[in-house]
């Protein structure tokens, strides 16, 4: 068996039916959406509605993936993984058989795309999203694995952090089924790869490192010393340093721990931030006080001109009435 | 069911075997055994041309393996996605054959059930690549052209053992280099659950001319024909052998 990537390996373009075996759905295929090492994943269209397809020559590991998505929808209010429509077998004209599954269609830019075309403020809003949703998963016995920029998806409005690729995602206790090496413990020696809550927040960490160097960086020296240098030389990543690096090193054992370490060290920072301002306000005081007086007059010529039209009122009046009393 | 030992080659090499016996008929005679072997063809600046490519795929395919010939950069994540895939493939093997005495004498695979179920088959899949006992022989190429990839080889062992350490179920590795200093092989290192004891292994190697892939082959068999008997002393009646794959 030779392994390849699936580029162009169904026979399937624009318009093609893929028509379910078991469950007789009809998929019309709109175009390709991309391809990976378990499969191509189509966007297609079924009755009207867009939805996403993925179809692979190995029937296994769809079979495994959709194990996983159907986990996922046990997992109460988390909203990480798109939602599993339909599974099913398409035998083409030349007779193969394929499998395949059709999932929610998640459509918006990847999460450095969207940092770059949104700005960097972001970064930390989808970082507290994207923990928020593993400590669900993580309580339901299950560790994401994959976890890498590529795989997620900011959807919206209002802009809510998704997971495209659920193929990586392992039992809790198990051996990690699928990763990226930039965001793998063991690939920076801080770890093993077995599955637990702390692998998933090292990637999360990674990630975040990544949002500050979108093209990444190899490992040279390896090890913690290298990221905490590149942490540190980081405008946006730097005032998290303690909680990144903390990350890294498996210090955290929920997702929670780490979401609220991040939103204590943002609160810090804001009182910092805050100090700063009060006093840049009473230096700026005497400056801004002609303004204000100016003001002030401003609103003493309106009152004048409200003053100069009641008293020509009662002056007409006054004088109305002198000329009805020389009529009279 | 009974979880027995998963075994495999690694075999890892750039190019054409040039000495004794068809590599690809070895590789069938490892299937015969029970033994899957995989291969990784290594690329840097050269690439490897159409006979080299068609005998990597030959070996793994008659030795129902899986290969994937790789840049030297890639070689970390792709050994041990080989060795990953390969033991689900023969773990699908080993259920599609307990299917089809389940289901009767009609030939039934995973394929053919229904969706629902083949989920439900597939945890049982997921959960023997978890917890099985592996075996690898690590089979390297040290013909000239190696010679400067054999770091990167060494950290891409370092991470297989990593992957699969990981996991629940007993491992051991052995490693074994071609051609060796007197033999077609030479031993580098026996069975043991760490390859992290292999150190200063690669600095004693010597580069010659020739690349003998099936008399290596054929050898390393032997290794673990010695070890099962060895176990067998020790009446070990566990050791169940995967002797079919898809």
């Amino acid at each position: 068996m030779m392994m390849n990537s699936m580029k162009s390996q169904f026979n399937v373009t624009k318009g093609t039916c893929i028509d379910g075996k078991w469950h007789k759905n009809r998929y019309l295929i709109e175009k390709e959406l991309g391809y990976g090492a378990n499969g191509v994943v189509y966007l297609a269209r079924l009755k009207g509605t867009l939805v996403a397809l993925k179809m692979s020559d190995n029937g296994l590991s769809v079979t495994s993936e959709v194990n996983v998505l159907k986990s996922f929808s046990k997992v109460q209010g988390s909203t990480l993984g798109p939602s599993l429509l339909d599974v099913d077998d398409w035998k083409t004209s030349q007779g193969k058989t394929y499998s395949f599954y059709v999932m929610e269609y998640i459509h918006g830019p990847d999460l450095l795309k969207f940092i770059e075309s949104n700005g960097s403020s972001w970064t930390i809003v989808l970082i507290l999203q994207l923990l928020n949703d593993l400590d669900q998963l993580h309580r339901a016995g299950w560790v994401f694995g994959d976890l890498k920029p590529e795989n997620l998806i900011v959807t919206g409005p209002p802009p809510k952090i998704r997971c495209i690729d659920v193929g990586g995602t392992t039992m809790k206790g198990r051996a990690i089924k699928e990763f990226t090496e930039f965001y793998d413990r063991g690939y920076w020696g801080l770890g093993s790869r077995k599955a637990d809550p702390a692998y998933d927040l090292f990637a999360t960490a990674m990630i975040f490192i990544n949002c500050a160097y979108p093209s990444r960086f190899n490992k040279d020296s390896g090890g913690l010393d290298q990221l905490r240098g590149r942490v540190k030389q980081s405008k946006l990543l730097q005032p998290y340093e303690q909680v990144i690096v903390g990350a890294l090193k498996g210090r955290y054992q929920s997702a929670l721990e780490m979401k609220r370490a991040l939103l204590d060290e943002m609160s810090a920072l804001q009182t910092k931030k805050n100090t700063k301002t009060v006093t840049r306000n009473a230096k700026a005081a005497n400056q801004s006080a002609p303004i204000r007086s100016r003001s002030r007059q401003h609103k003493k010529s309106k009152g004048g001109f409200k003053e100069t039209v009641m008293l020509i009122l009662v002056i007409s009046c006054l004088y109305f009435f002198y000329i009805y009393g020389q009529l009279v | 069911m009974k979880t027995g030992t998963l075994k495999q080659i690694l075999l890892i090499t750039d190019g054409c075997s040039n000495q004794g016996e068809d590599p690809i008929a070895m590789a069938a005679l490892a299937k015969e055994q029970g033994i899957s072997v995989n291969v990784i063809g290594v690329m840097e600046n050269d690439v490897i041309d159409d006979q080299g490519l068609k005998e990597i795929e030959g070996i793994a395919m008659s030795g129902g393996g899986v290969s994937q010939v790789v840049y030297a950069k890639q070689l970390s994540q792709t050994v041990q996605m080989v060795t990953r895939k390969a033991m689900t493939q023969t773990l699908q093997g080993v259920v599609n054959r307990e299917l089809t005495q389940i289901l009767g004498n009609k030939q039934t695979t995973i394929e053919d059930l229904p969706p629902d179920q083949r989920g439900e088959v597939m945890e049982v899949v997921d959960e023997l690549g978890e917890t099985v006992e592996v075996e690898v022989l690590i089979l390297i190429d040290t013909s000239a052209s190696m010679k400067h990839k054999l770091p990167t080889v060494k950290e891409a062992l370092f991470d297989l053992s990593l992957s699969l350490n990981a996991r629940s179920g007993q491992n051991r590795f052995s490693l074994f280099v071609f051609p060796g200093k007197k033999n077609d092989v030479e031993k580098m290192l026996d069975w043991t659950p760490k390859l992290e004891s292999l150190t200063s292994i690669f600095s004693k190697l010597s580069t010659g001319g020739i690349t003998p892939t099936g008399p290596a082959i054929r050898e390393a068999l032997t290794y673990f024909n010695k070890k099962r008997s060895l176990r067998n002393l020790l009446s070990r009646d566990d050791d169940e052998f995967y002797e079919e794959s898809i």
